[in-house]
């Protein structure tokens, strides 16, 4: 399909019907976003079929509410945006997460198992400007939110396929099993057991492609846990292959850290 | 008129759209002079240097490439630099053209993202690209096919466009096959076309007229055009240090409202990172054709309007094109995918040229590779100064616009810099008040 002419004409049979979709920002470092931007092939499309309501890094353009569709990227951090992530909920038909900071905290939840006024310290001369929570924490854990979307960065193949899942009124056909069963799909021989390299394939959620024994190196969990992760296995065959306790804290207390399933196997290595 | 000379006006953007990362700006006039200027930047701080501290060397280059999905190569980048300095070791050879080569993905990719979708909108008085694509939807697609051939150059080098995932301290995990970078040939040779055609398209904008007298700093990378590396600072008054003495000579202060750090220069006060610096300082190392694109586009050999850095920065990608393919058409696939990193104990430094400018890094490791310290200088917490100044000098020049309008300008004034309030955090709203 010509996008351009796609986005042409379902712009002018659709003009004032389309569905309406808002992007929003929390703490996060905007990849999420930007993967959206990345559907080069497919964006202008998208913007035919939607209406972009908000999308404060692509438009200047912003419509108040309400939205049928909201994605939400970044974390919890600040007492404003714990206030601000309800406004937008009451706001939106259906909300969406979208990636580890929105779906876990991020990186940026390893604060919760630091010391605060600590961390403002060692990076700001003038700690009395920042104002700031002690904890960073998924968008779930403020408000209901009708799907998860992990990755860090997001699969925009996957991103697409849940926008346009919503937009056609059924749920998103995203595989739940782990990125051991990618690389099991894709033949890749396994780096835990050809190499002895230590990987979060077994416990991680599928949608990376297994990019990491790709490329030959083992998986660090970037789309965060899985469903049941046997995260206890996990840690005993790394421990087998030598890991210590730090390299075990380490890996479970990462880009996913505070996903509840990592945040459990962690404590057991502190 | 009269009214206004004795009260206050605030022009302000609580939430500045088409940048990377939450920021604002607030401008406060009294009888049409400029009382105060600030970039806000209210991205909520993350604490990097924080969480760094006890993790290893190793981890650096994945950690730190969360603080940006816009730029998280040159994160990549200066951190594998500091680390490597520290042991001794040097990537060199086809392991770093391959680093070069991943970076001017990343040079593609945002710079094209920047000109096309999120800068030219406010020359063309559009709100975005979308938009844009209504009334030109060639110059869309043009510019979307650009910004996938960069996103490739990254998928196919570090593994994904977002967080690569292939980069570690010692070169890589491994590296691609001749072929793999063969068959990005055809659309790299398009793709340099394009960014030819781009500057020819940029150059005919209309320019807001403001003239600053900027100290521009970026890297020097020994005969190089300055993207992936590069052992010493420079600037146009004459600053000549090796990176390791960036502290002695760049203060960051902690202002109140922002939550990035303003960086200066000791002596001098506000320097300007990025593209118009690297063109400014090294200009004669570009290739032949982005050279002669420069000077057909009509660009003076030190471009002091910041609105023109537009044209700039399409002439950066005519280059970055251009490097691509003369990476790949030297590659060699090496032997080993990385050189062994002993890590040694002490402090690390490494800086590379992001898309937006100079990004330093320093680490100080203990004697097991753990890291004990960490300090991240990113690009526009450096220009943010600079960024003020020229809003400032702008509305001095141009108090008599209509309000909107010169809100308009002054958000376009913000964006001429590229700004990533998401790196800039540890950054932005504009407001404009008139008394």
């Amino acid at each position: 399909m010509s996008a351009k002419n796609g986005h042409r004409g379902k712009h002018k049979v659709l003009n004032g019907t389309r569905p309406r979709l808002a992007v929003w920002k929390f703490s996060s470092c905007d990849g999420c976003q930007l993967s959206l931007l990345d559907c080069e092939d497919e964006l202008l499309a998208v913007a035919g079929a939607v209406e972009i309501a908000y999308f404060l890094e692509a438009s200047s353009a912003t419509a108040k509410g309400p939205y049928d569709l909201t994605l939400v990227e970044g974390s919890i951090t600040t007492p404003h945006d714990a206030e601000r992530i309800h406004e937008i909920r009451r706001a939106s038909k259906f909300l969406v997460s979208i990636g580890a900071c929105a779906t876990s905290g991020g990186i940026q939840a390893l604060r919760n198992f630091g010391n605060v006024p600590d961390f403002i310290s060692a990076v700001y001369a003038q700690p009395q400007y920042i104002t700031t929570l002690r904890t960073s924490t998924a968008i779930a854990d403020h408000v209901k939110v009708d799907f998860e979307l992990q990755g860090c960065p997001i699969n925009k193949a996957q991103l697409l396929e849940v926008v346009g899942a919503f937009l056609a009124g059924r749920r998103p056909n995203i595989p739940a099993h782990s990125v051991c069963v990618e690389c099991k799909r894709a033949g890749v021989p396994c780096v835990m057991v050809s190499k002895g390299v230590p990987c979060l394939g077994p416990v991680t959620h599928a949608g990376c492609g297994a990019l990491c024994p790709l490329y030959a190196r083992g998986c660090f969990g970037c789309f965060g846990p899985m469903e049941q992760a046997n995260t206890e296995a996990l840690a005993a065959h790394w421990a087998e292959l030598g890991a210590d306790r730090q390299k075990l804290l380490h890996a479970f207390r990462g880009i996913t850290g505070n996903a509840p399933e990592f945040r459990r196997q962690a404590t057991f290595h502190e | 008129m009269s009214d206004t000379a004795t009260k206050t006006k605030t022009i302000r953007t609580d939430y500045l759209a088409r940048v990377e990362g939450e920021g604002g700006m607030r401008v406060r006039m009294r009888g049409g002079k400029v009382l105060d200027v600030q970039l806000k930047i209210y991205e909520p701080p993350r604490f990097f240097e924080a969480f760094l501290r006890g993790r290893q060397f190793s981890e650096a280059p994945d950690i730190t490439a969360r603080i940006c999905g816009i730029c998280p190569v040159a994160y990549q980048m200066s951190s594998c630099l500091a680390m490597e300095s520290l042991a001794g070791a040097e990537v060199s050879g086809q392991l770093r053209a391959l680093r070069r080569l991943l970076y001017c993905g990343e040079w593609i990719e945002s710079h094209t993202l920047h000109i096309f979708m999120l800068h030219a909108p406010d020359f063309l008085g559009v709100a975005s690209a979308v938009e844009l694509a209504k009334i030109n939807p060639e110059l869309v697609e043009t510019a979307l096919r650009l910004k996938k051939i960069g996103n490739e150059v990254m998928r196919v080098v570090g593994g994904r466009e977002v967080h690569p995932i292939n980069v570690k301290v010692g070169g890589w995990y491994k590296t691609p096959s001749r072929a793999q970078l063969e068959a990005l040939v055809p659309d790299l040779e398009w793709a340099k076309a394009a960014s030819l055609e781009a500057v020819r398209v940029v150059a005919g904008l209309e320019f807001p007229v403001l003239e600053q007298d900027y100290e521009f700093v970026a890297l020097d990378a020994d005969g190089e055009y300055p993207i992936d590396r590069g052992a010493r600072l420079v600037s146009t008054r004459g600053l000549d240090i090796p990176i390791a003495e960036f502290f002695d000579h760049v203060v960051e202060e902690h202002v109140e409202h922002s939550n990035a750090l303003h960086a200066r220069l000791l002596e001098r006060g506000a320097y300007l990172v990025g593209p118009l610096a690297r063109f400014a300082l090294h200009r004669g190392l570009l290739s032949p054709d982005a050279l002669a694109a420069a000077d057909e586009a009509g660009l003076e050999p030190v471009v002091r309007n910041p609105f023109k850095s537009i044209v700039v920065r399409a002439v950066e990608l005519v280059h970055a094109c251009d490097e691509a393919l003369r990476l790949i058409a030297a590659y060699e696939e090496p032997p080993e995918p990385a050189v062994e990193i002993v890590p040694q104990p002490g402090w690390g430094h490494g800086a590379s040229e992001a898309p937006r400018g100079v990004l330093y890094h320093r680490y100080r490791l203990g004697t097991g590779g753990e890291i004990l310290d960490a300090k991240i200088v990113p690009p526009t917490s450096q220009n943010q100064r600079s960024i003020e100044e020229d809003l400032f000098a702008f509305v001095t020049a141009h108090a008599a616009l209509p309000e909107e309008e010169l809100r308009l300008r002054c958000e376009q004034a913000i964006r001429n810099y590229d700004p990533c309030i998401s790196c800039a955090t540890h950054f932005l709203t504009l407001e404009v008040e008139r008394e």
